[in-house]
């Protein structure tokens, strides 16, 4: 047997002051050049084992068992910070989540990487710029020779993840490690990142360790997979193994719940606790959700439908198709939002009133919503959907042209008219993690909305415990802060303030995107149930067209302030007309395309 | 760049404008009467009226002010209507001894307060961090003209090492510049270093918990390294920020050292006008305290776009 690249022996980690481990024996191996995907939800531990392997584990967290790495003899836990340091990025290389905060904000880029270069003293210090030179061009940077004197603030978020790239690569690692290389980027830029990191991985004959919760963008990459669930490895086997075949229940789970085409009888997301009906992804696009009796045997659960929904599976997907006429009736009559030649124009400001560049952020945008609808916007970062949202909102207002939400003209109205709009408009934002106050209970975060629209004590109490209810948290929640709880937990605590006014629009602005796939399920189930019993408006702006196609009835696809394509949702996936909308649905990565692929 | 410095200095310009603008109303409003009070109760109405006359105090208060700045601009603060002497050679005097000692403290606490800070945050779990962090919250506790009479007893009554008060221009002999310079320094330092000791722990801490600095790591830096090479920098603006805010505060907090130790600086000059209600000298002490804070102000703003590229475009 030749030896391993990476060999992880029961690695143990348990926090200074705890009992529990927060990672138990933990074994894994990678052949040179092999590249794994490491699969779980945040917490499982598949940062923490990385972070043993690069020897970056917090210094509160101490670990038991075995690291061993080719090029360095013994065990990698027990080695000083100045061994492990001269094996990180010579040895060992990691491209981590987050490119906007991963570089040194004072630093030009070609310092940066000529840094990692120094450092390991590989390269001749003469021969340092030209080197520098070639690791832009090889991540293919635009302009490598301009792009060395930039700043990281000058550069987007997937231009700043290619230098990532290109400093974890500078030295010819043995073995690449990328955690959530791609979470944080649009899907444009995440398949060609991913395309760039298989690229060059080939291209230095690395092995590679990929981190992420989303088991489609894995399904590209690696060859196997590592599925682990809370700080334990529940499965390991060859994507075509892991994909088609799950043993493990959580693995089934998450296949399950990260599949956006396959719903159940209820025409819902599959979640963990629904997956046993789950019927693996549909390379032929088959009928979605064959397999039947399993909901009712499941059902009770996480998903189960709030007391006032009331009636059976069949009547609710009847109700679903007598919405869709309504819905299709209403388009004829007014409709409820109306938006004509809208643009936003945001002027740059000079000394003395000089005009600097200004900014077109919408440049003529013309749309309807009908009462009912459920509309989709998708576009890249900077597309223009946020200044659409905040002007919907009466949170800006518009360069020109007119917005009408309901019977409130937009751009002219009064800060009481504003005051109305905003209990009939409500938001849920992208990150649940910023947007609820950290020094507010729950049950005053939920209410201050009915207190801005003037309801009473009394009244407040009662419909905030409704609306707790209505989102599957229980009455506990109101006195506790939004720390304690999860990612998942605090999106459903934003959808209960956004509904407590009882609004008739709903608007959601990346409301799953910063959710581990198997939380993304349920928040979209809850968002569907609620949407159709309390008959809302939906606006759901996302980057992420597979959530998009589930979720609304029609969309509109953004650009450059642009509205690009617009029409009813299946017909755009079906025959998109612009290269645009094309590229944005090949980019987004699907379980059964992969598998095809791969 | 140039633009950003350009209309902080027009902001600058500005804020002088209206700062002499507030301070020579504040003056001319006060109830009392500057020839009355020069020439004592007992004068008589005529007597006054022609020292009124004397001073253009009769004039309306637009033209004894664009008088006031104009001298200013030109470097001359006036006459005292107390002692009939121009007061400008005594301002300037003063402004001297008070800079030289500001900015011997705020030196003096910036290198102690530098390696202190990054130490105790590096070691913040060991007990030398703690230890620091102790010490630096009692110093800040201490007032200074606590700790100044603390080292006047030991360094000076007791071992006897430095002059316990009065002043020497350095053109006079730099020794005893130096030696006189010690204990009022210290004093001022001590407490300055100990508050900015806990904004760079702080900051050094928080820059240590960036993700540039894992990726510093990652590339194959050590901790402490990282932290010097990448760290320092970023936590360097934070901490300018309130070392320029300590400046402005020392220039004033002078006022009690500079009694302590018989310094003739803008504080005792302050001081003594105010007792001889000398109202020219206020009026000129005042206007010279606030062109210093905000020319410290102006440096601190043009220092953190040279350190930091993001505000550096912004601007």
């Amino acid at each position: 047997m030749p030896e391993n690249l990476l060999d992880v022996r029961d690695l143990t980690i348990t926090p200074a002051g705890a009992d529990a481990p927060v990672l138990h024996d933990v074994s894994l191996s990678l052949a040179p050049g092999e590249r794994v995907g490491l699969i779980g939800e945040s917490g499982s531990g598949k940062s923490l084992t990385a972070q043993s392997v690069m020897g970056l584990l917090p210094e509160e967290l101490h670990a038991r068992g075995q690291v061993h790495l080719q090029g360095h003899s013994g065990n990698l836990l027990d080695a000083t910070e100045k061994t492990l340091a001269g094996l990180r990025s010579d040895i060992v290389s990691m491209v981590f989540q987050e490119p906007m905060s991963a570089l040194n904000p004072l630093m030009r880029i070609g310092d940066q990487i000529a840094e990692v270069l120094r450092i390991h003293g590989k390269v001749p210090r003469g021969q340092i710029p030209t080197r520098v030179r070639e690791l832009l061009h090889d991540v293919h940077l635009p302009d490598p020779d301009s792009a060395r004197f930039a700043y990281p603030h000058q550069m987007s978020g997937g231009q700043r993840q290619r230098v990532m790239l290109a400093i974890a690569l500078a030295n010819s690692p043995r073995l690449l490690i990328c955690d959530e290389p791609t979470t944080a980027l649009d899907v444009t830029v995440q398949k060609h990142m991913l395309d760039l990191i298989a690229e060059r991985v080939a291209a230095v004959e690395a092995g590679l360790l990929f981190i992420t919760h989303d088991l489609a963008v894995v399904a590209g990459v690696c060859d196997r997979v590592i599925v682990m669930y809370r700080g334990r490895i529940v499965e390991t086997g060859s994507v075509d193994e892991i994909f088609t075949a799950p043993r493990h229940d959580y693995t089934r789970g998450l296949l399950a719940s990260s599949d956006l085409e396959a719903t159940d009888d209820r025409g819902r997301l599959f979640t963990l606790k629904t997956a046993l009906a789950y019927s693996g992804p549909q390379v032929q696009g088959a009928e979605p959700g064959s397999a039947t009796g399993e909901w009712e045997n499941s059902g009770g659960e996480e998903d189960a439908p709030a007391p006032t929904r009331g009636g059976s599976i069949s009547t609710s997907v009847e109700q679903s198709t007598a919405d869709d006429v309504s819905a299709a009736s209403a388009r004829e009559s007014t409709p409820l939002i109306e938006a004509s030649d809208v643009t936003r124009v945001f002027r740059g400001r000079g000394l003395f009133g000089r005009r600097r560049s200004d900014v077109t952020a919408l440049g003529g945008i013309d749309f309807t919503v009908a009462a009912g609808a459920r509309l989709g916007i998708v576009g890249e970062s900077g597309s223009g959907k946020s200044t659409l949202l905040g002007i919907l909102s009466g949170l800006d207002r518009p360069t020109s042209g007119h917005v009408r939400v309901g019977d409130i003209r937009v751009e002219a109205a009064s800060s009481q008219a504003l005051r109305r709009l905003r209990e009939n408009l409500q938001i849920v934002f992208q990150d649940p993690f910023a947007s609820l106050d950290p020094r507010m209970r729950i049950a005053d975060i939920v209410a201050e909305p009915l207190i801005a629209a003037g309801v009473d004590g009394d009244e407040r109490t009662t419909r905030v415990e409704e609306m707790i209810e209505a989102v599957d948290l229980d009455s506990d929640s109101l006195r506790r802060y939004p720390h304690q709880f999860s990612g998942g937990q605090r999106q459903r605590i934003s959808i209960a303030r956004a509904l407590v006014t009882r609004p008739q629009i709903l608007v959601a602005d990346e409301p799953v995107s910063a959710l581990d796939v198997s939380v993304r399920a349920q928040v979209l189930n809850l968002l569907t149930d609620l949407v159709d019993e309390y008959a809302l408006t939906l606006l759901f702006v996302s980057h992420d067209l597979g959530v998009v196609k589930h979720l609304c009835s029609d969309v509109i696809v953004m650009r450059d302030g642009q509205i690009v394509e617009s029409g009813a949702t299946e017909d755009i996936y079906a025959n998109p007309q612009e290269e645009y909308t094309r590229r944005l649905i090949a980019a987004t990565p699907s379980l059964a395309e992969a598998l095809a692929a791969g | 760049m140039l633009t950003y410095a350009i209309s902080r200095a027009i902001q600058f310009a500005l804020s002088l404008l209206v700062a002499s603008v507030a301070v020579f109303a504040l003056m001319s409003l006060l109830p009392g009467n500057a020839a009355q009070v020069a020439l004592g109760t007992n004068a008589t109405p005529e007597a006054v009226a022609a020292l009124e006359a004397q001073y253009g105090l009769d004039r309306p208060p637009l033209i004894r002010y664009f008088d006031w700045m104009g001298g200013m601009l030109t470097g001359d603060f006036g006459t005292s209507y107390v002692t009939g002497a121009d007061i400008t050679p005594v301002i300037v005097g003063s402004v001297q001894v008070t800079a030289i000692l500001v900015i011997a403290a705020i030196a003096l606490s910036i290198l102690i307060a530098v390696p202190l800070g990054t130490f105790a945050a590096l070691e913040q779990r060991n007990w030398i961090g703690v230890t620091i962090s102790a010490i630096s919250q009692v110093g800040i506790a201490i007032p200074n003209f606590l700790a100044a009479i603390i080292l006047v007893i030991i360094f000076s009554l007791t071992l006897g090492w430095f002059p316990s008060q009065g002043w020497m221009a350095p053109i006079e002999g730099f020794g005893g510049f130096l030696l006189r310079l010690v204990l009022p320094v210290v004093s001022l330092a001590l407490v300055q270093a100990a508050i900015l000791t806990r904004y760079v722990r702080s900051a050094v801490l928080d820059v240590m918990r960036e993700d540039f600095i894992r990726t510093a790591r990652a590339k194959g830096l050590t901790r402490s390294k990282a932290l010097f090479v990448h760290g320092l920098r970023n936590a360097a603006i934070p901490v300018i920020t309130v070392a320029g805010v300590q400046l402005a505060t020392l220039l004033v907090g002078a006022v009690i050292i500079e009694q302590i130790f018989v310094l003739p600086g803008i504080g005792s000059e302050l001081v003594r006008a105010v007792a001889n209600r000398d109202l020219v000298a206020v009026q000129g002490i005042v206007m010279v305290l606030v062109l210093l804070v905000l020319i410290i102000n102006l440096i601190v703003d043009i220092l953190v776009p040279i350190v930091d590229p993001r505000i550096r475009n912004a601007a």
